[in-house]
């Protein structure tokens, strides 16, 4: 049972660590563009580990597996490509890249 | 994998049940038989939304791609993009937008392309041309535009084509 919550621990920090990369790239980054990458890639992963850490948490913890963590890295992984794309997209729209001289706009 | 009009897409069915199995977290009897019924009944009435099914010719091709490439190059992606927020000098980031020209017209090929672009941190396809002929994509950290396109044409175009024609 040591080995469960040692795994579970370490994938719940990997999970944290990489969420709280994803906000300090928010934070820190100049411009919208760079700052999709932040929210959109760094929080694939730390919403993966999470999603890992649950799934064998409640799988040893609860009986019979749980799977249903899967899914929402499956949605995830559909659904944040196409909000980043859209968000893009009309940052294109506005002309966002075009103005350089005020890169913390 | 040929539908009829009973089962129009095998794939969907398949995929629906499974979708059903996990969102109840259980394989009983009972939800089988559910999940199965809403597995032919859903792509029934969604049919007019998906005149054509997607072929996949090469199976092998795609597990290995989607679990082996895809799954490696999400992780070490996501490593090198905290990498680079964290380190201490932000200016020396290089952000640029690169056009990649398409050596494909399937919409499937395309759309899938720019899904996996946005998947793989440092990248994100942002905009697509109204002739469909080139992918605009913003890089975060692009020393290099022309390494940039080709590595995108090599290791994801040229598979997907490859996956999904026959």
């Amino acid at each position: 049972m040591i080995v469960v919550e040692i795994l579970v621990s370490i994938f719940l920090i990997c999970g944290g660590f990489f969420a709280l990369a994803g906000s300090i790239g928010l934070f820190r980054l100049r411009d919208f563009f760079t700052r999709l990458h932040g929210p959109t890639k760094a929080t694939t992963l730390g919403v993966g580990c999470l999603a890992i850490a649950s799934a064998i948490y409640f799988t040893f913890h609860k009986e019979g597996i749980s799977l249903h963590e899967v899914l929402i890295t499956l949605f995830l992984f559909i659904t944040a490509p196409v909000s980043a794309h859209f968000l893009a997209k009309a940052a294109r729209h506005q002309r966002l890249h075009e103005d350089k001289d005020q890169p913390g706009a | 994998m040929t539908g009829n009009r009973l089962i129009p897409h095998p794939l969907m069915t398949i995929a629906l049940i499974i979708l059903w199995l996990l969102l109840n977290n259980s394989f009983a009897f009972g939800h089988i038989l559910l999940g199965a019924f809403l597995g032919i009944a859903i792509p029934w009435f969604t049919n007019r939304f998906w005149p054509e099914r997607p072929r996949i010719c090469k199976r092998r091709l795609f597990f290995r791609f989607f679990f082996g490439t895809f799954l490696y190059d999400v992780i070490v992606a996501n490593l090198n993009v905290v990498r680079l927020i964290l380190q201490p000098d932000i200016g020396k980031l290089q952000p640029k937008f690169i056009r990649i020209p398409l050596d494909t017209d399937d919409p499937l090929v395309i759309s899938i392309l720019a899904n996996v672009i946005s998947m793989t941190p440092g990248t994100v396809s942002t905009e697509i041309t109204e002739d469909k002929k080139t992918l605009i994509v913003h890089g975060l950290n692009v020393p290099d535009e022309q390494a940039a396109i080709a590595e995108i044409k090599s290791r994801y175009e040229a598979t997907l084509k490859e996956i999904f024609t026959c």
